[in-house]
C-alpha cells in the first residue's frame, strides 16, 4: 500500500535531499571549477563562483610537466590487473566458502577480515625492505601485487555474502536436471550471482584506483600511478591550487565517468539480499 | 524402469546417527510415501536415493545396480523441492527444458516435449514467464513439469505441496497421483501429513526417529499395524490406547482400539464414562470421553448423536478390532 503523502511535504523533502546532495557533491565541483581559473583568482577573497576568466592554461601546463596519459595507463594497469586477480582467487574461493564449508571456514573468513584492521602503515617497513629486496619498488607487478593482497579480502567477503543468497534447493534442482559441477556453474550460479559479481568488481576497480598509501610509498616515476601524479601537485614550489585541482580533475574524471555508468548496477549489486 | 532398493542404508552426520539401517524394495511404477513426524529422517533418506548426500553405509540400488559413488546427476532421477527450486534468470520454457539441454537433446525435440508437458499441467499461457510472474500453484507445476519432460526412472517428492493453501493442496495431491498412474513411472513422497499418505500412496513407509516401523499398503497399516507407533501414527483421531487392567482381561499389556470401532450409546452395554468434550463435524461426531479406571477415550460416531458436555454414555468397542501389543510395543497377531 502506497501512502499518501501530501505535496507540501513531497516539495520539502525534495528539497531537502536536492540541499544534502549538493553539499557532498560541491567539493568537487568547487575543484573543478577551480581548475578552470588563474592561480590568481583560485585564491581570491571572496571567492568568485561562475564569473571569473575561464581558462584551460593549468591543464595545458599539467600536461607540460608531466605525462598524464603514462599515470593514466600505469592506474588502468593497476587498478585492472589487481581486480581482475583477486576475482580470479575469490570467486573460486567464495563459492567453496559458501556451498561446501568446513569447520574452520568461518574462523577463515574472520581471520581474513581481521587482517583489514591492522593499519597499512604498521607493516609498511616490512614490505619496503622486501620490495628493494626483491627489486619490486616502482614496478607495475609490485603495485598490482600489494593491491590484490590488500582487496583480496573485501573481494572474498563481498562475493561470499552473495553466493549465500543462493539458494543450494537451486543448485541441487539442476544436479538432479542432470547438470555437471561446469555446467551448474555456468547455466545456473553465474547468472544468478551475475549482480555481486560486477558490483564486486566495480567497488574493486574503485578501490584500486583511490588507492593512495601503498601507491605512494611503493612508487615513484616509473610505475606511479594517477595517485602519485596528484600528490606531485601538493607540495614542491608553494601551493598551486589551480594546477592542483586541474591535476585532481583529470584524475578523478575516468572513475566518476565509470561510476556514471555503473550506478545502476552499483546499487543493485550492494543492496542485493537487503531488498529481494 | 524403476526399481529401487535400499539394503542396509545408513547415514550419520558426524557422530549423530539419523538412518539406522534401512532396507526397502520399491517395485516399478509403485508410488510410494514416506511419511512420519519432522525430523525422523524422511528428507534424508529421499535424498540419499536422489544422490544428493552420501550414504555411510548401506547399497542403493535402481534397476539392480548399485548407484553408490554415482553421482545425483546420473542417476536418472527427478526430484520436485519443498521450495520448487526453479531457475529464477529462466523462463519456464527454459526451467522445464533444462534438463533436455543438459543431456544434449535437440532444440526442436525439446520444444516439443516442454509444449507437451506444459499442455498436461495448464502451464501453456505462462511458458514465457519468468518464475517470479507465477504463483505460488503455478510454480509447483512447473516444477511438476520440469520433472516429467526427462522421462526419469523415478520421481522424487519432498513435500511439494507444504506451502499451498487447502484447497489447492487437494487438488494438486488427485492431479499429481493421476499423472503418476498415467505415466506409470515409480514415485517417492515425502510427507509428514497421514491424509497426504492414506490417500496418494500403493505403498507407506512409516519412519520414526531414523528407522522404517513399517511398510504396507493404506489399508495393511491401517488394519494391522505392527506395532504401537504406526498404530498411533495413521489414523485421524488416533487410536485409543489402554493399558493396566482393562488390558489385561484381553490378555495383553496394551491394547488399542481406533475412534471409529469404539460405538457410542446413550445406554447399553459397555463402558460407562462421561462426555467431556464433542465436536460436531456435520457428517461425524468426535466424543472425547472420561471413563473411570481407563482415562480418556475418543469415539467416533456417525452422524449426530445429540449427546454434548456431562452427558453420561456408553461407549462399547468392536471386539473383532481390537489391536493387542507386547511389552515391547510389538503387534500379538493371534
Ligand atoms: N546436513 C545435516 N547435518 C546434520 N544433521 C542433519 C543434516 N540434515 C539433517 N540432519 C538431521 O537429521 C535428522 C533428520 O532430518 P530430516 O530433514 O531428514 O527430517 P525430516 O523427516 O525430513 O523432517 P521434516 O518433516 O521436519 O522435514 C534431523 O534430526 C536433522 O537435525
Ligand atoms: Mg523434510
Amino acid at each position: 500500500m502506497a501512502r499518501r503523502v501530501s505535496p507540501a511535504r513531497i516539495c520539502v523533502s525534495t528539497a531537502a535531499a536536492w540541499l544534502v546532495g549538493f553539499a557532498i557533491f560541491f567539493p568537487i565541483l568547487w575543484m573543478v571549477l577551480a581548475s578552470f581559473k588563474t592561480e590568481l583568482e583560485a585564491f581570491s577573497t571572496p571567492p568568485s563562483f561562475l564569473f571569473f576568466h575561464w581558462t584551460l592554461e593549468n591543464y595545458a601546463t599539467v600536461q607540460q610537466r608531466s605525462d598524464y596519459l603514462q599515470h593514466a595507463f600505469n592506474s588502468v594497469v593497476v587498478a585492472g590487473g589487481s581486480t581482475l586477480i583477486a576475482m580470479l582467487i575469490a570467486i573460486p574461493a567464495a563459492w567453496s566458502m559458501a556451498f561446501a564449508p568446513s569447520k574452520r571456514t568461518k574462523d577463515t573468513l574472520l581471520w581474513m577480515l581481521s587482517t583489514k584492521m591492522m593499519p597499512p602503515v604498521g607493516v609498511l617497513v616490512p614490505i619496503y625492505l622486501l620490495y628493494r629486496t626483491f627489486g619490486l619498488l616502482d614496478t607495475l607487478g609490485g603495485l598490482v601485487l600489494v593491491l590484490c593482497l590488500g582487496n583480496l579480502p573485501i573481494v572474498v567477503w563481498m562475493l561470499f555474502t552473495y553466493f549465500k543468497e543462493i539458494p543450494k534447493d537451486i543448485l541441487e534442482a539442476a544436479r538432479m536436471d542432470g547438470a555437471t559441477v561446469g555446467r551448474e556453474l555456468i547455466y545456473v550460479l553465474t547468472p544468478m550471482a551475475v549482480p555481486g559479481i560486477a558490483s564486486t568488481l566495480l567497488l574493486n576497480v574503485i578501490l584500486a584506483w583511490n588507492e593512495a598509501f601503498w601507491t605512494l610509498n611503493l612508487s615513484s616515476s616509473e610505475a606511479a600511478p594517477l595517485t602519485v601524479f596528484i600528490a606531485s601537485y601538493s607540495s614542491p614550489e608553494g601551493l598551486f591550487w589551480a594546477r592542483l585541482s586541474a591535476a585532481s580533475t583529470l584524475a578523478i574524471a575516468p572513475i566518476l565517468v565509470l561510476g556514471w555508468f555503473s550506478q545502476r548496477q552499483l546499487v543493485r549489486g550492494l543492496t542485493f539480499g537487503a531488498v529481494k | 524402469m524403476g526399481r529401487i532398493t535400499l539394503q542396509g542404508v545408513r547415514k550419520a552426520f558426524g557422530s549423530h546417527t539419523v538412518i539406522h539401517g534401512a532396507d526397502l524394495d520399491i517395485a516399478d511404477g509403485s508410488f510410494v510415501v514416506f511419511v512420519g513426524p519432522s525430523g525422523c529422517g524422511k528428507t534424508t533418506l529421499l535424498r540419499l536415493i536422489a544422490g544428493l548426500e552420501d550414504v555411510t553405509d548401506g547399497r542403493i540400488l535402481i534397476d539392480g545396480s548399485n548407484v553408490v559413488g554415482v553421482a545425483a546427476a546420473k542417476r536418472g532421477l527427478s526430484m520436485v523441492f519443498q521450495s520448487y527450486a526453479l531457475y529464477p534468470h529462466m523462463s519456464v520454457r527454459g526451467n522445464i527444458g533444462f534438463g533436455l539441454k543438459m543431456a544434449g537433446v535437440a532444440r526442436p525435440e525439446i520444444n516439443r516435449k516442454v509444449e507437451a508437458a506444459a499442455a498436461t499441467l495448464n502451464l501453456t499461457p505462462y511458458l514465457d514467464r519468468k518464475p517470479r510472474e507465477l504463483s505460488g500453484g503455478q510454480r509447483q507445476r512447473v516444477a511438476i513439469g520440469r520433472a516429467i519432460v526427462r522421462e526419469p526412472k523415478a520421481f522424487l517428492f519432498d513435500e511439494p505441496l507444504s506451502n499451498l493453501d487447502a484447497a489447492l493442496r487437494v487438488q494438486m495431491r488427485l492431479e499429481i497421483t493421476t499423472l503418476q498412474k498415467q505415466l506409470a513411472t515409480t514415485a517417492i513422497y515425502v510427507t509428514h501429513d497421514q491424509v497426504e499418505a492414506m490417500t496418494m500412496a500403493d505403498r507407506i513407509v512409516v519412519l520414526n526417529a531414523g528407522r522404517i516401523e513399517q511398510f504396507g499398503s493404506p489399508l495393511e497399516l491401517y488394519d494391522r499395524p505392527d506395532n504401537l507407533f504406526v498404530a498411533g501414527f495413521i489414523g485421524s483421531p488416533r487410536m485409543n490406547f489402554i493399558g493396566k487392567e482393562m488390558a489385561k482381561r484381553y490378555g495383553a499389556p496394551t491394547i488399542g482400539i481406533r475412534p471409529e470401532h469404539l460405538r457410542a450409546a446413550r445406554d447399553g452395554e459397555g463402558w460407562q464414562g462421561v462426555v467431556s468434550v464433542a465436536e460436531h463435524l456435520g457428517s461425524d461426531t468426535f466424543l472425547h470421553v472420561d471413563v473411570p479406571e481407563i482415562g480418556r477415550l475418543t469415539a467416533r460416531s456417525v452422524g449426530e448423536l445429540g449427546l454434548t458436555t456431562g452427558d453420561r454414555v456408553r461407549l462399547s468397542p468392536d471386539p473383532a478390532r481390537i489391536h493387542r501389543f507386547d511389552a515391547d510395543g510389538r503387534a500379538i497377531r493371534s
